[in-house]
């Protein structure tokens, strides 16, 4: 049956909260102020609880279960991380206190600020990005702005590899650059040939994704990043794969000149609903005057009674604001605990076993599933979601059918060099026996694609809401917008 | 999978059928599987462009994925199959049919040569 929403469940003049009595004099809102009548649900206290109880009993989450959901990195987010974001000096400041009256929360932005330049071998970093596609977009302006300053003009083009995330050609696109694909090699990496051909004068950048969409560390990393770096343009990392790296590899060794963290992904702060989601983007020595502006620094020097001061510092050639106050302070708590609770030798331990826990199970199961790259993976690994032996089953099918024996789906149908992709992410946290029940549910799937394939056809059977259809979803747009009465605006 | 005998094919998997100088075009029964149900399709060029081999034809979305379409041919567009537009599981129930994209005047029919044939375009698709 499907549920109700808040709207649905409103009735007239039910109310949920009564104010006590003003004690002071009431006077009308200035008319300028006034939206009209907002069309808010109407609703007891106790109604109100059970539907958003209810709603989220009927959902699936990291708390409860396994989430291989590929390339979002869906790890474990630890409670400590939410206690310490809720100590009142973090939780109740306002972004517009004066600097001397909240000397602790700028420390803990300046030392996230050097511990992600530690982390990924960079000169600085700003923490002003609310989301990994927001920091992409930082990155493509200061690869513009670091031409436009040299005179070259001519730098319109930015490489794209077959197998990167979407965000990146439209992070690109936005900026008016000319997006153009480059290819993967039979190894799944960047094709240096067809990289070497695009290499001239009108190279503004590559975007580069290492470990890539597939899971697999770019054989060729140094050569690409040289390779770009002749033709006199910039590489932007993306690095929504961090996590296979930490303590492991830096990005700013190999000579990459930008990277993005995602601190949602990365660095355990919450995703999706649970988000918002966070972008720091770190540059190289010679970008460092580019970046957003205000960066968190010391504005005067500590000595050994008084601490450092620390205050609001502005880039040169900055690219100016790109977000309202400081990014999103309450994720930068939560990565900071995360890095602090670990340390160096937790960070890189969060690395290998993100990366063993990928390996087992792409073992376990590339007997079973076609594996299309077939090589040591990093933290994820891709799948083909088909057999050529039983057709009529879909990726799809398999991903719904998951959701009967409790899980997650993977993600499917990305990257979309690989034919009905299936792409898995352990994560660092799962025990063994969490693998093996996957691995097992995904074996008897395949069974039961050749003896039932009803079973995946219809899936999933077991949950509160059934097969959605998917194509009337995106054809038949249905978006409800309450406005007020006197909205000056023209309802589309 | 269909794979007509009588057109020519492009690796990016469109199909063209040349008459008297008029180039059909369309994508393949392959394409319309792989991409499954299409959504928009939203056309690139209009009547009377002039168009080469590899210029972007059309953008189809589907519940999947986003494919560009490109021209196997190089000529004058005189007509584009609208209907698509608003109906566009036409793509998915006759792609080679109802589900034609646009009629272009081919300006070099030597660039056909360049096509798959059939049993080429087949054993390709096997390939992947």
């Amino acid at each position: 049956m499907a549920e109700p929403t808040i709207f649905d469940l409103s009735v007239a003049g039910r109310k949920g909260i009564t104010f006590p009595k003003a004690d002071v004099p009431e006077t009308a809102l200035p008319k300028g102020f006034v939206r009209g009548k907002l069309q808010l649900p109407e609703m007891s206290e106790m109604e109100v609880v059970r539907h958003f109880t209810s709603i989220s009993q009927k959902n699936y989450a990291i708390d409860l279960g396994f989430y291989p959901l590929g390339s979002c990195t869906m790890k474990y987010n630890p409670k400590i991380n939410e206690a310490v974001s809720r100590l009142s000096g973090f939780a109740a400041a306002h972004p517009h206190q004066p600097a001397d009256s909240v000397q602790g929360n700028l420390y803990l932005m300046y030392s996230l600020q050097e511990m992600l330049k530690e982390i990924a071998g960079f000169a600085a970093v700003t923490l002003q990005p609310a989301a990994g596609a927001h920091g992409e977009l930082v990155g493509t302006l200061i690869i513009h702005k670091y031409h436009k300053d040299r005179g070259d003009h001519q730098r319109t083009r930015i490489l794209i590899p077959d197998s990167a995330h979407g965000t990146n050609p439209a992070s690109s696109a936005m900026l008016g650059f000319e997006v153009v694909p480059l290819p993967s090699d039979s190894r799944g990496n960047v094709d240096l040939e067809a990289l070497k051909g695009l290499c001239d004068d009108r190279l503004a950048g590559l975007m580069f994704t290492n470990p890539n969409t597939l899971g697999l560390f770019d054989e060729n990393v140094c050569e690409v990043v040289k390779t770009v770096h002749e033709a006199g343009g910039l590489v932007y990392g993306d690095g929504a794969n961090m996590n296979a790296l930490l303590g492991v590899f830096r990005p700013g060794d190999v000579g990459i000149d930008i990277l993005h963290f995602n601190l949602h992904k990365t660095f355990s702060t919450p995703h999706g609903g649970g988000g918002p989601g966070s972008g720091p983007v770190a540059v190289a020595k010679h970008l460092v005057d580019y970046l957003p502006d205000p960066l968190v620094g010391i504005v005067e020097e500590g000595d050994e009674e008084n601490a450092p001061l620390y205050g609001f510092i502005h880039p040169a050639k900055s690219i100016g604001r790109i977000k309202s106050f400081n990014g999103h302070f309450g994720m930068h708590v939560r990565a900071f605990t995360y890095i602090s609770m670990l340390g160096k030798e937790g960070l890189r331990d969060v690395a290998e076993k993100a990366v063993l826990n990928a390996n087992y199970m792409q073992q376990k199961l590339k007997g079973t599933y076609t594996l299309p790259y077939d090589r040591r993976c990093m933290h994820e690994f891709v799948l083909e979601g088909f057999w050529k032996d039983v057709p009529g089953i879909h990726a799809l099918d398999i991903a719904k059918r998951l959701m009967d024996y409790d899980f997650h789906p993977p993600t499917n149908y990305f990257p979309l060099i690989v034919h009905e992709a299936l792409m898995i992410e352990p994560t660092e946290t799962e025990t063994k026996e969490t693998l093996d029940r996957f691995v097992e549910a995904m074996q008897k799937i395949a069974e039961e694609a050749r003896t039932n394939p009803e079973l995946l056809h219809d899936a999933p059977h077991n949950t509160p809401v059934r097969r959605c259809d998917e194509l009337k979803a995106a054809k038949d747009l249905v978006l409800c917008c309450y406005v007020g009465d006197d909205w000056p605006g023209e309802i589309v | 999978m269909l794979v007509p005998e009588n057109l020519k094919y492009q690796k990016t998997d469109e199909w063209v059928k040349v008459e008297d100088g008029i180039a059909t075009i369309g994508i393949t029964d392959y394409a319309q599987d792989s991409l499954s149900d299409v959504v928009f399709v939203e056309f690139e060029i209009d009547v009377d462009d002039e168009v080469k081999v590899g210029d972007s034809l059309a953008t189809i979305e589907s519940v999947k994925a986003a494919a560009e379409v490109v021209f196997p041919v190089s000529g004058k567009v005189i007509e584009v199959n609208q209907t698509i537009v608003d109906t566009p599981e036409i793509l998915n129930e006759s792609p080679y049919t109802e589900g034609w994209l646009v009629k272009v005047q081919v300006s070099d029919e030597s660039e056909l040569e360049k096509l798959m044939d059939a049993p080429a375009y087949d054993a390709y698709c096997q390939d992947r």
